[in-house]
């Protein structure tokens, strides 16, 4: 699992690449948080086209950034899910309160 | 024909990414499409990180978790057990984003992925401890094909 990341003025953009599941989940979850403690963000997009495989703790993950980045007002944009990672975030509900966007 | 395959593991987390991929690369031979083949995964995924993550409280060393994945006419069914402490209240357990362990940001989704994924689905207790999952999925890639092949 690997996770990449540029900024774009106050734009955060992340790229998981591999598989999120209960195994890389810490490493995901304490690589955003660092990523969103590390200054002004305004918007933060999570590129999930090299995402090859999620459960549901990936759903926790994404929760747990959404309760954080709630508070201070910045919204997620799921970039480009693969088939696989779209129906499992389909099915939690998940973009009831995230945005799925095209292309990164 | 009826083909059969189980695994047993250490209940650590290194190997549910081995658990999922060795069940989907058994099925390979039914000729699923991707789609199928991304379901089972996920369902596996779910199953046996349930047991890793809850099952053994005390500490998961000498622990293990089996995956009995069995194939017959185009079917598939999996049984993921351990011999853990067990499912207090099931029912609860399956509700969607019910979980035990929220300061750990468990989604509590587990079950409904399962339910969402796979055709069937049963939770039942272990003997003399532990919990039995229960799940099939009927490939109709390899339905399609047997029928193609007969005409």
């Amino acid at each position: 699992m690997k996770v990449e990341h540029y900024k774009q003025g106050e734009e955060l953009h992340v790229k998981l690449c591999g598989e999120l599941d209960e195994h890389s989940g810490a490493y995901v979850r304490l690589s955003l948080d660092s990523l969103i403690d590390d200054g002004e963000i305004d918007k933060m997009y999570i590129d999930m086209s090299e995402l090859d495989f999620m459960d549901s703790t990936g759903i926790g993950v994404l929760i747990g950034r959404y309760k954080r980045l709630k508070a201070k007002g910045v919204p997620i944009f799921l970039q480009s899910p693969t088939p696989a990672v779209d129906r499992v975030l389909g099915i939690s509900g998940i973009y009831d309160i995230m945005i799925k966007a095209g292309q990164a | 024909m009826k083909n059969e395959m189980t695994l047993t593991f250490s209940a650590v987390s290194d190997n549910e990414a081995f658990a999922r991929n060795a069940v989907a690369a058994f099925c390979v031979g039914l000729d699923p499409t991707i789609d199928q083949l991304n379901d089972i995964k996920t369902a596996v995924s779910e199953a046996v990180t349930n047991s890793i993550v809850h099952a053994y409280p005390n500490g998961a060393g000498d622990k293990f978790v089996t995956v009995r994945t069995t194939i017959e006419d185009n079917t598939v069914h999996i049984v993921v057990s351990d011999e853990g402490v067990g499912i207090d209240d099931v029912d609860k357990a399956m509700q969607p984003f019910y979980t035990t362990k929220p300061e750990q940001e468990r989604s509590g989704m587990g079950f409904t992925v399962m339910e969402s994924f796979m055709d069937e689905l049963s939770v039942e207790r272990n003997t003399p401890t532990g919990t039995v999952i229960k799940m099939s999925k009927s490939l109709r890639g390899a339905d399609w094909k047997e029928k193609k092949s007969s005409n």
